[in-house]
């Protein structure tokens, strides 16, 4: 398949190690930050082709990982509605709240329906004028346009019965709570291509010069995810931090300009809790005012719920890059796919499923 | 950052779940638990407990196979097929993958009322279609019909009996380190094709659903080789969890490499658009034949001069180390475990 084989070339593949080899004179600590690329990492073992001085830390890149508990307990609420057809992508269905997951209000009759576009959603409302459709916005910068034009197609069609359940978060600011870290071991950044294709990569430059880090922003296949690699070592073996764009197949500087204009008419930035991590200021999006006829936290009257998390499981260190999954004495045992203690053993997209699935 | 809101952790433990879902019947790890912990664990007994796609046992000296299927896919009608050439299929298949020469087919309809008798029609003709293709006589029925809104058009039931050749033993626990895989042809066809008929999701693509009988086929195989030690047909839950399936009966590794599997450019493209992954997505005509190297060759060649077989290749083999392991080389050098599913990535696909 053109524009995949070619990024998937096992001889591509094999040069790019033998260059990163030779350029390699001690051990680096390169994150990447979106959950694309960890499953590219573990579905293609690339740590098993890169110079073990190489150290992978997978970073909080996975939407469905880091949208919060409370947020899942208020999409179950509001599923669990009699006049709901609450909708999502596929993922988001299987994230353990705190009591029960979006599943399992199906099998209790709730209608909950997996969609492929948030147009399919507008398209249901206007098909069912008597329920309330609800579609479930989480999602970094890249999902964020289509959530936000779903918002405008629906006002644009004068449905009353379309709302988003929204949890959008940023990777700059998380980029920047990591690195503000005393602890943090993160000496590169791969940084999402397809947050850059919508956002550009302008945002990084500050981050790059404040911290002294190089960020690569890089692409999904492996000969990308080894091109990001290959660029972050070589800055770091000659000692500079700059932002660097290894996708520019998809990524310019200045980002998509269409949506970022539809971003700000709908969106404002708030500061935001992240799963396994925390709250970090202004690192996501909420409905404007001026769209809250559209916002399923106004509409519904869903409780403000504080959740605790229990102890058990090591996501937030997971997330932040101080463990990998087989530090937790829970993986693979206590927690699976099946049966996940944390969200990150949840998507496909996710840290530990990701170990999990291909590698044990 | 704020320290006193910085939160390590994750939900308690949950239990099983207390209600059935979607994914109890896809053919992954939930399934497989259900049936395990619910059927397995009452049913008990020592044909049921060999758990191939067909029962085996001897009746006055005559060694025969006995299976059932039902299918409730959606849409009923889809490119390549519809729920009765399927149903019909499905079980030929299952009787031949455990080595027997199918004969004879029971059906069972549940059937919503208000269904359509033309589509009925349409159903009843391509079943009896299908059985004549495969050589078998549908003996048996019944009827049901439900509520409006209780049921979804129409549900079939088959039953199919058949019989083993003597000297033919083929069953997932024969399996041997050393064993080649050959699989004959393209993999993912059916569950794509399914997917694009789907109302909610507009691609329109030229991908058929390749259900097929295969015991024609497989007729072929077992008269070229009597060394044939496992047959699966990798439908629901795709290669990698029949592929499983095997490795776990039979205690063995089975390693495959990604570049000999084949899949179709637009079921490629399909799957990257949809985040799907080919190896788990369902076949309705595809085989995955065990045999010992030394008669790998001339069974793959048997199989290539078959009209189902044209596209056959050996895409791997049994190994001793990496017990109950399914691994891959991939595209690029590297090795991977391939897990079975464990949710549901496609519902009521057959």
């Amino acid at each position: 398949m053109k524009y995949v084989d070619e990024y998937r070339d096992s001889l591509i593949v094999k040069n790019l190690v033998a260059k990163i080899k030779s350029i390699l004179t001690q051990p680096w600590s390169l994150m990447e930050v979106c959950g694309g690329q960890t499953h590219t990492i573990m579905k293609y073992n690339i740590e098993e082709l890169i110079p073990k001085e190489i150290n992978l830390l997978h970073g909080p890149g996975c939407p469905v990982c880091v949208t919060p508990l409370e947020m899942i307990d208020k999409a179950i609420d509001i599923a669990s509605k009699r006049d709901v057809i609450f909708t999502s992508f596929g993922d988001m269905l299987r994230v353990p709240g705190s009591r029960l997951d979006l599943l399992n209000v199906k099998a209790n009759g709730g209608d909950v329906r997996m969609v492929y576009s948030t147009l399919d959603a507008v398209k249901l409302a206007e098909n069912n004028p008597d329920k309330k459709i609800v579609f479930f916005g989480v999602g970094f910068e890249t999902t964020a346009p289509a959530n936000a034009m779903s918002v405008l197609e629906a006002k644009r069609r004068g449905l009353k019965n379309y709302s988003l359940l929204c949890s959008q978060v940023l990777v700059p600011p998380a980029i920047e709570a990591l690195l503000s870290s005393p602890d943090t071991s993160i000496q590169g950044f791969l940084a999402a291509g397809h947050v850059c294709t919508v956002m550009g990569y302008e945002e990084y430059i500050p981050l790059a010069n404040k911290y002294k880090i190089p960020i690569v922003v890089t692409g999904f296949e492996p000969v990308d995810i080894l091109q990001g690699i290959y660029a972050a070592v070589k800055q770091l073996e000659e000692g500079k931090f700059e932002v660097e764009n290894q996708y520019s197949r998809a990524v310019i500087k200045e980002g998509n300009k269409a949506a970022k204009k539809i971003l700000s008419e709908v969106f404002q930035t708030v500061d935001r809790k992240w799963r396994g991590i925390g709250t970090i200021p202004m690192s996501g999006w909420k409905l404007k005012e001026s769209f809250a006829d559209f916002d399923a936290e106004k509409i519904f009257d869903v409780h403000e719920i504080e959740k605790q998390e229990s102890n058990l499981c090591i996501a937030g260190k997971i997330l932040q890059g101080y463990k990998k999954p087989v530090d937790c004495s829970a993986f693979g045992t206590l927690c699976t796919p099946e049966h996940p203690l944390g969200a990150p053993m949840v998507s496909s997209e996710g840290t530990c499923a990701a170990y999990f699935r291909y590698k044990k | 950052m704020d320290k006193t809101d910085f939160n390590l952790a994750c939900p308690i433990p949950k239990n099983d779940y207390d209600k059935i879902l979607l994914a109890h019947g896809g053919g992954g790890i939930l399934s497989n638990q259900l049936i395990q912990k619910i059927f397995f664990s009452q049913f008990d007994n020592e044909l049921l407990n060999v758990q191939h796609d067909s029962a085996m046992f001897n009746i006055n000296g005559v060694r025969l196979a006995f299976t059932t299927d039902s299918y409730v896919v959606q849409p009923i009608f889809f490119p390549g097929g519809n729920i009765g050439d399927l149903a019909i299929n499905g079980t030929v298949n299952d009787l031949a993958v455990s080595g027997a020469k199918p004969l004879y087919i029971s059906v069972g309809f549940i059937i919503e009322e208000g269904f359509e008798i033309e589509e009925l029609w349409r159903i009843v003709l391509s079943m009896k279609q299908a059985a004549e293709k495969a050589g078998v006589k549908i003996v048996t029925g019944d009827t049901k019909v439900v509520n409006k809104g209780k049921g979804d058009k129409i549900f079939i039931n088959t039953s199919g009996i058949g019989i083993i050749e003597t000297g033919i033993d083929i069953s997932p626990i024969n399996v041997k380190p050393g064993d080649v895989i050959i699989l004959n042809g393209k993999i993912a066809e059916h569950g794509i094709a399914i997917l694009s008929a789907r109302e909610g999701l507009e691609f329109e693509t030229t991908i058929k659903s390749d259900t097929a009988a295969l015991n024609d086929l497989i007729d072929r195989i077992l008269k070229t080789s009597k060394k044939i030690n496992v047959m699966r047909d990798p439908t629901r839950g795709g290669l990698a969890s029949a592929l499983n399936e095997i490795a776990n009966k039979g205690n063995v590794g089975i390693a495959i490499e990604e570049d000999k599997i084949l899949i179709s450019e637009e079921v490629k493209g399909a799957c990257e658009i949809l985040g799907l992954d080919p190896l788990y997505i369902a076949n309705e005509g595809k085989i995955l034949v065990f045999v010992p190297k030394d008669d790998a060759g001339k069974v793959l060649d048997a199989m290539k001069n078959h009209p189902l077989g044209k596209e056959s290749s050996i895409i791997g083999s049994v190994t001793a180390e990496n017990k109950s392991l399914v691994t891959m080389k991939t595209m690029i050098g590297s090795s991977r475990i391939v897990d079975m599913i464990s949710g549901e990535q496609l519902p009521r696909i057959c």
